[in-house]
Order: structure tokens, then sequence, then C-alpha cells
């Protein structure tokens, strides 16, 4: 019995759900927290000093492409979830643009008897809205919610047809699930790989405007209120967006988003040289943008952070600018990458990073995640807060390397992630 | 000074003395084209590679010229016919280009940036003789090179550049090049052939080219390719050479010896008028003579860095 006790010690404790941030033990113990308080009495055999340690619910990361099925050169269920542990998320929410596409019961059931088989973290499965994502036809999202999935979104292709997103709300208000847009308009976004303006000109590439982005936000907005549905809206990149959720939620909307590190740590002059790792959708954009995603995570704005993960073959991604794929992979770097930017230049505490990148994206999804309270699962990650790393492409254990942030250094390391009870990832160096 | 770059990608990265370094250079070989003998040994035992991705005629043969009267080796690729086709990426191309111990390889490609993936990837020199929209550093060059030798001077000059600046690549390299000299570049067209922010390269905009061209030193009139950008917006044809083409009248208005320049081939009747082009003001042959010059100095430069990176073995 006591075998499977794990005594956290002496580290500085965050629960966003309590608002507490306090030197404090976390005792475990089948699989669940059983007891948090200072000074617990050593009776186990695994105990982990955690002094001048950062102890953080484990990272909900929501916006996560692991591929499978189809696409298992880019990335596993394994691989994918390997590399969640290792930066510090035991959960994530799997995106629907897998082959086939997560757009029906028996793929739900495909997906989650891989998930059961591979998994070592907890993976939550996202379907998509339309049938093969086209965009033209619902899929059964009644039926596949009482299978299991939490949310809905056709990812990366925007639903285009309005009606059908509008039903897609409805049916979502019923059956209690998310809708997640990833908000772009393709017609205004015209083939475009750069952020439009200086950077697409000096480069001489397409630019994806601004207006593609947060036309489709206000729209997507509309349509969810008129519905009085749930919204969730990916990836916000640019200041025009921040400022239209900003407005939409003061006016009561049910509104919530997310951001990237990628496009709170970079601007599209990162992709000067054309390096395809900087090539993501939506683009980088610019220093204002920048500014204003920080704003909005201070003010609240944005309530959460997600890798946007998306992991690309070097064949993909290792030619010409505009053939390469959009993404950069980002779970084993995200909490480094907040932390660094976020919590370390005083935008966020540790209280309001845990909310961002844990309790918010739980109760978004409404899952049992991202508090450190007795009775909980036990998901937790150790971090040393100040130790400096540097991200390198051989240090991946991702399925793929396609990483924005190869070559950047951070402060901020994940020590240990324990996932159900069980520590699932330790530090080499740690 | 000495050259050290590996590779000619573009202007945006060349400081002053380094374009004045090639300029210099290119005017030292432009007397070998009107010898008897139109050969110097200095790239005797290497080889340039014409890749060529997009069809070329005049660039392709000037770098083969020059290559030629530097004694250099050269072969041509026409990419769209070769085992591109069947699939080979530009990079395994350019690995397969190394392994047959080639030098230099020239390469004209329709992706922004191609000529830099090919850089990152192989230890050839790459010279970059057109990329998208992207750049056509050698082009700019020689339009340089032939207003200094008519002008005397680059810094100061007033430099108009007109047609279709947003997807014009010897528009992006002249800005560069001329705004790093001193030059004041005017971008002219209508709007919507302007490319956002591109004032932020040094060049100021105008929509009318009587006004552009009003104390102007030289105009670089631009290829208008009606067929090129289904998806843009276009002008009408006739309309575009009525409110921008180049003509004896709109010159009457302008310094009496302002230079007339074109990167070539011309539209006659679209962008500029036979009697313009074929005028006194005109020097679009003469840059072709002088492009020559521009890509032997170009190739020699390159070559010689290299060479100064790793030293010969015998």
């Amino acid at each position: 019995m006591k075998n499977s006790r794990i005594l956290i010690k002496n580290g500085r404790v965050i629960d966003p759900a309590a608002n507490k941030d306090e030197i404090s033990d976390i005792l475990i113990d089948g699989g669940k927290i059983i007891s948090v308080a200072r000074d617990i009495k050593n009776g186990c055999r695994q105990v982990l000093d955690a002094a001048g340690k950062i102890v953080l619910p484990g990272l909900v990361d929501m916006h996560v492409h692991l591929r499978q099925p189809g696409r298992e050169d880019k990335e596993t269920i394994a691989s994918g979830t390997a590399a969640a542990l290792k930066g510090g998320v035991t959960s994530v929410l799997a995106m629907p643009n897998t082959l086939p596409a997560i757009d029906s019961l028996k793929n739900v059931s495909l997906l989650q008897g891989i998930i059961k088989k591979d998994a070592q973290a907890n993976v939550f499965i996202c379907g998509a809205i339309s049938l093969g994502r086209q965009g033209k036809e619902l899929v059964d999202l009644a039926r596949m919610r009482k299978a299991g999935v939490l949310a809905f979104s056709d990812d990366g292709s925007s639903v285009d047809d309005a009606e059908l997103l509008l039903k897609a709300f409805k049916k979502a208000r019923e059956y209690k699930a998310l809708i997640i847009c990833h908000c772009e308009d393709k017609i205004l976004s015209a083939g475009g790989v750069v952020n439009l303006g200086f950077t697409s000109t000096r480069l001489g590439l397409r630019g994806i405007s601004r207006e593609s982005e947060y036309k489709r936000i206000e729209r997507d907005i509309a349509l969810s209120v008129r519905a009085k549905a749930a919204l969730h809206i990916a990836h916000v990149s640019c200041r025009e967006s921040v400022e239209i959720i900003a407005l939409a939620k003061k006016k009561g909307a049910d509104l919530t988003c997310e951001t990237a590190p990628h496009y709170f740590c970079l601007t599209e002059e990162a992709v000067l040289g054309y390096d395809t790792n900087m090539k993501i959708n939506p683009p980088l954009r610019s220093k204002d943008d920048v500014l204003a995603i920080k704003q909005g995570l201070g003010d609240g704005t944005i309530d959460a952070i997600a890798s946007d993960h998306a992991g690309h073959t070097e064949n993909e991604k290792d030619i010409e600018f505009e053939r390469a794929e959009f993404g950069t992979t980002g779970l084993e770097t995200e909490l480094a990458a907040a932390a660094t930017e976020l919590v370390h230049t005083g935008i966020l505490d540790w209280r309001q990073l845990a909310a961002k990148m844990s309790l918010n994206p739980s109760r978004i999804l409404g899952i049992n995640k991202g508090a450190l309270i007795v009775g909980r699962d036990a998901d937790i990650v150790i971090v040393d807060p100040d130790k400096e790393w540097v991200v390198r492409k051989e240090d991946f254990i991702s399925g793929s390397k396609n990483s924005a942030f190869t070559g950047r250094k951070f402060k901020g390391v994940v020590e240990y992630t324990i996932c159900n009870g069980k520590i699932a990832y330790k530090t080499e160096t740690g | 000074m000495n050259w050290t770059r590996k590779d000619l990608l573009g202007l945006e990265e060349l400081s002053k003395v380094e374009i004045e370094l090639i300029l210099a250079t290119a005017e030292s070989f432009k007397e070998v084209s009107s010898r008897e003998i139109k050969k110097v040994p200095a790239l005797r035992g290497k080889t340039v590679v014409n890749l060529f991705y997009e069809p070329s005629t005049r660039t392709r043969v000037s770098f083969e010229v020059a290559a030629k009267r530097l004694s250099a080796d050269v072969i041509n690729i026409a990419a769209q016919e070769s085992s591109v086709r069947k699939g080979e990426t530009l990079v395994d191309t350019g690995k397969n280009i190394e392994a047959l111990k080639a030098d230099i390889i020239v390469v004209r490609h329709g992706a922004s940036g191609a000529p830099a993936l090919l850089a990152r990837h192989v230890g050839l020199n790459v010279v970059n003789a057109g990329d998208g929209w992207h750049e056509h550093p050698t082009q700019a060059l020689l339009d340089i090179f032939t207003l200094k030798e008519k002008l005397g001077r680059v810094e100061g000059l007033k430099v108009v550049i007109v047609g279709d600046i947003a997807h014009s690549r010897v528009a992006r390299s002249n800005i560069w090049g001329l705004s790093k000299l001193g030059a004041k570049v005017c971008v002219c067209a209508p709007g919507m052939l302007i490319p956002p922010a591109i004032e932020e390269m040094g060049a100021s905009i105008s929509s009318d080219i009587d006004e552009a061209l009003k104390g102007a030193d030289a105009v670089n009139v631009l290829r208008m390719q009606f067929e090129r950008d289904e998806e843009a917006a276009f002008p009408e044809k006739l309309e575009y050479f009525k409110n921008f083409g180049i003509t004896k009248e709109r010159l009457l208005r302008a310094k009496k010896d302002i230079i007339v320049m074109h990167p070539g081939p011309i539209n006659r009747g679209i962008e500029i008028s036979s009697e313009v082009a074929d005028g006194a003001n005109s020097v679009i042959l003469e840059q072709v003579t002088n492009g020559i010059a521009v890509r032997m100095a170009v190739l020699f430069l390159v070559a010689q860095a290299r060479d100064e990176k790793q030293p010969h073995t015998d």
C-alpha cells in the first residue's frame, strides 16, 4: 500500500483553484492527492524534495495535434504524450485533423482504442464539427458527445458556412459540448504564408491579413451569441482579436479564448531568412500584437495558453517556404516559454500562470483537473523556476522536431511530472 | 576590403561597402568584353551551374557569357525539363550538383527564399538569379552600375521605379541597393501594385508618374506582366499605358538628360513607347552589356570567398 505513495516535500505549492501560493507538502496515494499540508510525516518510500521548487497542477493543453490515426510519421499518441509529460503537461485535448478525421462514433472509438493502449498522459478528444472537416455536413454531435467527446472543432479549417456553424452551436448547447473555432477567412488570407505587411513585402511572400482572423472571430462570436452557446476561440494572434473578444466578454458572451507561446515570444521578424519553423498559422505578428497578447493575458481577456503543438516531418518543413507546412511543436517548451516571457517578466504570477495553463482550460473543457486539492487526480508538475536552458533540436522527444524555439534560452525547467499518481517524467539533470 | 560571403542572395543583407566592392570589381572586368580575346583565366577549372526553374533567356545567357569570359565551365540546367519533374526536391538537386564537384550554382526559382534554402544545404557558392517576388540582386547591381557609369555617382540621385512593384524582385533589389548607396527611390504605380509598407524599405510612393518624373535623374521601367497573376487586380493595359507608360511626351516634362532603364524584355507600347526605348535617353542595351561585367564580378568574388575558407589541398 505504502509503495504507491509519493510525498512532495517543502515545495512552493501553487493552486489557482484555492487561490493558494505557499510552502507545503503534498501526499499522493492511489493516483489521488490525499493530503496537502505542512510537515506531513514522512511515512513513504518515495519522497521528492521540492525545496526551492514550484509545484503546479499538471498542465492541461487544450490544443494539441497528436496526428494519430493517419500521420504517425509526424507524431503518435505515444510520442506526443511522452513529449507532453516532458513539458509538464498531464492532459491534452487531441485535435481532430487526423486521417480519418474524428467525425464519427466509429472514429472516436478507433481513437479511444489507441489512447487506451498507448497514451502516457490523459488524452481528451476533440471531434470534428463537420464530416471530413469539409464544412458541408454536421457530424452526429449528440452521440459523439455521449461517447466522451468534450469539444468540437473543424480545427485548421474554419467553418465557412455560417448556417452550418449556427446549427453546430445549437446542438452543442443542447448536449453541453464546447465549440472551438479556428478563425480564418480563407478568402481574406488568400494563400498567404506570413503576416501581411513589411515582412511579406520584404520577403516577397504572400501575406495573411489580420482581418482574415478578426473578422471571422467577430462572425463566430455573433453566431454563438445567437445560439446562446459556448464558444472557445483558438490561437488568438493579433491586437484586434483581443479587443473584439474583450468587448464581447464585457457584453456577456459565453466566450473563452487561448493564445500560444509563439504569439507572445516571437514576432514576424523571426521569419526573416525564410526559417520554415517560423511558418505558423495564424502567422507570427508584429511587436504591437505581441504586446496586445501579453496585455490580454494580464487583464484576463485571454483565458488559456495552449501550445497548438503541430509536428511535421523534415520533408514537409525543410523545403521552399511557400510550400512548407504551417506549425510548430510546443509541448516540450510551453511551460518554460511562459515562465520566461510571462512570469519572470512580471506579467503574470505563478498562480495566474497555473490558471492559464491548467485550471482555466480544465474549466473550459469541463474536466476535473487543474487543482491541487485533496481527492483530486494527482497530476502535478515540479518546476525549477530559475534554471536556465537552451532549446536544442536533438533534445526533443516529440515525433517531430520543428520547433520555433530551437536555439532560444529559457528560464524554468520541468523536474518531475506526476501523472495520475505516478512519476511519469523526471529530468535527467535534475 | 575583402569579400567574405559564400553566397549572393540579395542586396538587403549587403553593406554599402560590399555593394561598392562589387561595382568596382565589375568596372575592372568590363574592359575584358572589349578585348579581341574576351577571356581571363580568373575561374579556370571552376564549374558554374545555371539552375533555372523559371524560363529565362537573358539572365541565363548573361550569366553563361560572364562565366565563360572568366574561363569557367558552364552547365545549364533548365529545371522544368529535368529530374525535378520527377519530384526531386530543390535540396536534393543541389546536393547532386555538389556531388558533381561543381563550384557555383546560379539559381532562378519561382519561390521566394529558394536560393536561401539551397545555400543552407550546400557548400557551393549560391548566386540568386531571381527568386519569386523577393530579390534579383545582379539585375539591380547592373542597373546601379549603369547609373553610376552614366552619371558618375549614385549618392543623391533621384530614381523612379515604375511598374508592378508588388510582384517585382527587380524593384525590391533596386530599392535596397540604391538606398544603401544614398540615392532617393520613388516607386510609382497604381495603388493595387504597391505592396504594403514598402516605404519601410526606404522608398517613397507616388501614383502620379508625371509628378514622380519631375527632377528625376533616372527612371527604371519594369516589365508589366499582365498574364502573370490571375488572382491579383490589374489595371487595364491601355489605361496603364495612358497613365504610367513612359512616352516621349512625358519625358519632355522631365529632366532633359534623364536616364531610361528597363530590365527587359520590353513590352513596346505597354510600359514604354518604342520612341523612348530606342531613343537618346535609353540605356537599355548598355544595361545588357554591363550585366556581363557585374555578373563576372559576382561570380569572381563569391568563388574567391570560398577559396579562402577552403584552402586548396594540392
